[in-house]
C-alpha cells in the first residue's frame, strides 16, 4: 500500500460517512434536544433560580432580623423613656402629696395651736375669774372674821373708831 | 444481522470502558496486525516480508467495512457489518463477511447480477477476469502508485465508523435521558448524584463558559446544538482511544459534516452587521477589491479550520501511538518494547486530555463564530474572533 494512496484516502471524505453522520447528528440533536437538553437545562436553571431565591430570602431574612433588632431597640428605648417619665411623674406626685400633706399638717397644727391657745386663754381667764371670786369670798370671810374679832369688845370698837377717825383726819 | 452487528460492539465497548485497560491493550492488538502483515503482504507491489508500519498505522486510522477485533488474515475475528451500495441498478445490501476478510480485490461478491470486490476498503465493480495478482481489478500505474481503474458504486455501508457513530449516539441518548429522568425524580432541590454530578458541571460549563461567554445575548437558542456537538465529539474521542474503537473524530468526513453544520448555523443566524462587515469592510474603498474576497473566503476558512483541526489532532495522536509501538517492528527487537510501551502510555494519557481539549476547542470556536455573526457590535467581535481562531 502506497503512502500517497493512503494519505489520499485519509483526506478524502467518504460519501457514506457524510450521509450517516448528517442523519445521526440531526437525529441526535432533535432527540437529545427534546428528551435531554430541554429538561436538563430547565432543571439546572430552576435549581439555580431556587438557590438564588434561597440566598436572596436569606439576605432578606437577615435584613428583617436587623430591622426587628432595631425595632426592638427602639421599643426598649421607648419603654425606658416611658419608665423614666413614669418615675418622674410618680416622684412629682409624691412630692406634691408630701408638700400638700406638709401644708395641711402645718395649717392643722396652726389651727390646733391657735385653738389651744384660745382655750388656754379662756381657761386662764376663767381660772383668774374664779380665783378672783374665791379671793373675794375669802377676803370677805376673813374680813368678817376680823370684824367679828375686832368688834367683839367695846374697847376694840372704840379703838377702831378712833383709828378710823384718825385716818379720816389725815385725809 | 444489523442488530447483532451493533449490539455486540456495545457490549465490547462497555467492557473496555470499565476495564480501564485502555493503553495496555494497544500493543497486543498491534502485534497481531504486525505478524500477519509479515506473512500476508500480497498486494503484489511490496515484495518485502517486513512489517509495513505505515500500512498498519493507516489500517487503524482509516474506516473499514468490518469491525476488526483480533487475529489476522483468514483467522481474523471481526464483526461483519452491512454493506450498502448504491449501484446503477439501485440499492445492494449484503454482509461484509461475504468478502471473507479480503481487502486486496481477490474475492468477488456477486449480488443482483452485479459483482464487487473490496480493495483497500473501497468497493469497486469487479472486472470479468483476474489480473496477474489474482485481483479482479484493472490496475494502472500512475507514477509510483497503482490505482484500480474500475468504477466504484456509491458506498453507504454501515462501516466501522458509522457503527461507532450509532453506538455513541445511542450511548449519549441513554446517558442523557437517564440524567434528565434523574432531574425529574429527585427534583431540583437536591444535589446531583452519580452520572448527574459528572455531567452537570460539563453541561453548565458548555452553557456558561462556551455559549454565554462567546455568544452573549440570545445564547439560549444555541445551547442544545453546542451541547450535542461537545458531547458527540467528546464521546467519540474517548471511544477512539479504546483499542478496538473506531477513529471517528479523526475521520475527515465526520469533521466535515460537523463543520458544515457550524457553517450553516453561523451564516443562517448571522445579522446585518456581520454581512455588512464582510461586504462593506470598514476600510478605505480602494482596499475593498482585496478585502471583500478575503472576508468572503473567511466565511469558509473558519469552519474549514475547525474540520482540519479536529481531524488532524485525533489522527495525529493515533499515529503517534501506533508509530511508537511500531518501533518494536522497525528495530525488530523486543528490547525496545519497554520504551515503546512507556511512550505509548504517555501519549495515551495525553490523548485523554486531548479528547476533552479538542471537544472543547471545537465547541468553543463554534460558539465564537456564532457569537461573531450575531453580535450587536459586529466589528469588534468578529475581529477578536479571528484572532482567537489563529491562536489555536
Amino acid at each position: 500500500m502506497n503512502s500517497l494512496f493512503i494519505l489520499n484516502a485519509l483526506v478524502t471524505p467518504g460519501v457514506g460517512l457524510i450521509f450517516w453522520t448528517s442523519i445521526v447528528f440531526i437525529l441526535l440533536l432533535v432527540l437529545l434536544g427534546k428528551f435531554a437538553w430541554k429538561p436538563i437545562l430547565a432543571a439546572i436553571k430552576s435549581r439555580e433560580e431556587s438557590i438564588d431565591e434561597a440566598l436572596k430570602s436569606a439576605e432578606k431574612a437577615k435584613l428583617e432580623m436587623q430591622e426587628l433588632k432595631a425595632g426592638n431597640e427602639k421599643i426598649l428605648a421607648e419603654a425606658r423613656a416611658e419608665r423614666d417619665a413614669l418615675l418622674k411623674e410618680a416622684r412629682d406626685t409624691k412630692d406634691a402629696i408630701i408638700n400638700e400633706a406638709k401644708t395641711k399638717a402645718k395649717s392643722e397644727a396652726d389651727r390646733i395651736l391657735t385653738s389651744a391657745r384660745e382655750q388656754i386663754t379662756n381657761e386662764k381667764n376663767a381660772a383668774i375669774t374664779e380665783l378672783k371670786n374665791q379671793v373675794a369670798t375669802l377676803s370677805i370671810e376673813i374680813a368678817e372674821k376680823i370684824l367679828r374679832s375686832e368688834l367683839s369688845s367695846d374697847d376694840k370698837q372704840k379703838a377702831l373708831v378712833t383709828n378710823l377717825m384718825k385716818d379720816v383726819n389725815l385725809n | 444481522m444489523r442488530a447483532k452487528a451493533i449490539f455486540f460492539p456495545i457490549f465490547l465497548v462497555l467492557f473496555f470502558l470499565f476495564s480501564g485497560k485502555v493503553a495496555a491493550g494497544e500493543p497486543t492488538e498491534l502485534e497481531h496486525h504486525g505478524d500477519s502483515s509479515a506473512v500476508h503482504v500480497s498486494d503484489g507491489h511490496n515484495k518485502e516480508q517486513k512489517v509495513d508500519i505505515t500500512k498498519v498505522a493507516f489500517e487503524h486510522i482509516l474506516d473499514s467495512h468490518s469491525w476488526h477485533l483480533f487475529g489476522e488474515g483468514h483467522d481474523a475475528v471481526s464483526i461483519p457489518l452491512p454493506v450498502i451500495l448504491k449501484t446503477n441498478n439501485g440499492l445492494v445490501v449484503f454482509s461484509s463477511g461475504e468478502f471473507h476478510h479480503d481487502t486486496h480485490g481477490t474475492h468477488v461478491v456477486e449480488k443482483n447480477g452485479e459483482r464487487f470486490v473490496n480493495f483497500e476498503e473501497t468497493i469497486y465493480y469487479a472486472s470479468e477476469t483476474p489480473n496477474v495478482h489474482g485481483q479482479y481489478l484493472e490496475m494502472e500505474e500512475n507514477g509510483s502508485e497503482w490505482h484500480p481503474k474500475n468504477a466504484a458504486p456509491l458506498d453507504f455501508s454501515i462501516t466501522k465508523n458509522v457503527a461507532q457513530l450509532f453506538i455513541s449516539a445511542i450511548v449519549l441518548i441513554l446517558i442523557f435521558s437517564s440524567i434528565a429522568k434523574a432531574y425529574k425524580t429527585t427534583g431540583v432541590t437536591s444535589a446531583p448524584t452519580g452520572k448527574q454530578s459528572f455531567f452537570e458541571p460539563l453541561i453548565v460549563f458548555v452553557r456558561d463558559d462556551l455559549a454565554k461567554g462567546n455568544i452573549g445575548h440570545g445564547y439560549e437558542k444555541y445551547v442544545p446544538y453546542l451541547l450535542t456537538v461537545f458531547f458527540l465529539i467528546l464521546i467519540n474521542n474517548v471511544f477512539g482511544l479504546i483499542p478496538i474503537g473506531a477513529n471517528l473524530t479523526g475521520n475527515i468526513a465526520f469533521t466535515l459534516v460537523l463543520s458544515v453544520i457550524t457553517l450553516i448555523v453561523t451564516n443562517v443566524n448571522a445579522n446585518g452587521a456581520y454581512w455588512h462587515h464582510i461586504l462593506m469592510p470598514p476600510a478605505p474603498k480602494w482596499l475593498w477589491p482585496i478585502l471583500i474576497p478575503i472576508e468572503v473566503v473567511g466565511i469558509l476558512t473558519k469552519p474549514f479550520a475547525l474540520m482540519i483541526r479536529l481531524f488532524a489532532n485525533m489522527t495525529a495522536g493515533h499515529i503517534i501511538v501506533i508509530s511508537l509501538v511500531g518501533l518494536i517492528f522497525f528495530f525488530e527487537s523486543l528490547a525496545i518494547s519497554p520504551i515503546s510501551v512507556a511512550f505509548a502510555l504517555f501519549i495515551d494519557v495525553l490523548e485523554c486530555l486531548v479528547a476533552f481539549l479538542q471537544a472543547y476547542i471545537f465547541t468553543m470556536l463554534t460558539a465564537l463564530f456564532i457569537g461573531a455573526a450575531t453580535a450587536d457590535h459586529s466589528h469588534d467581535e468578529s475581529h477578536s474572533g479571528e484572532h482567537a481562531t489563529e491562536s489555536h
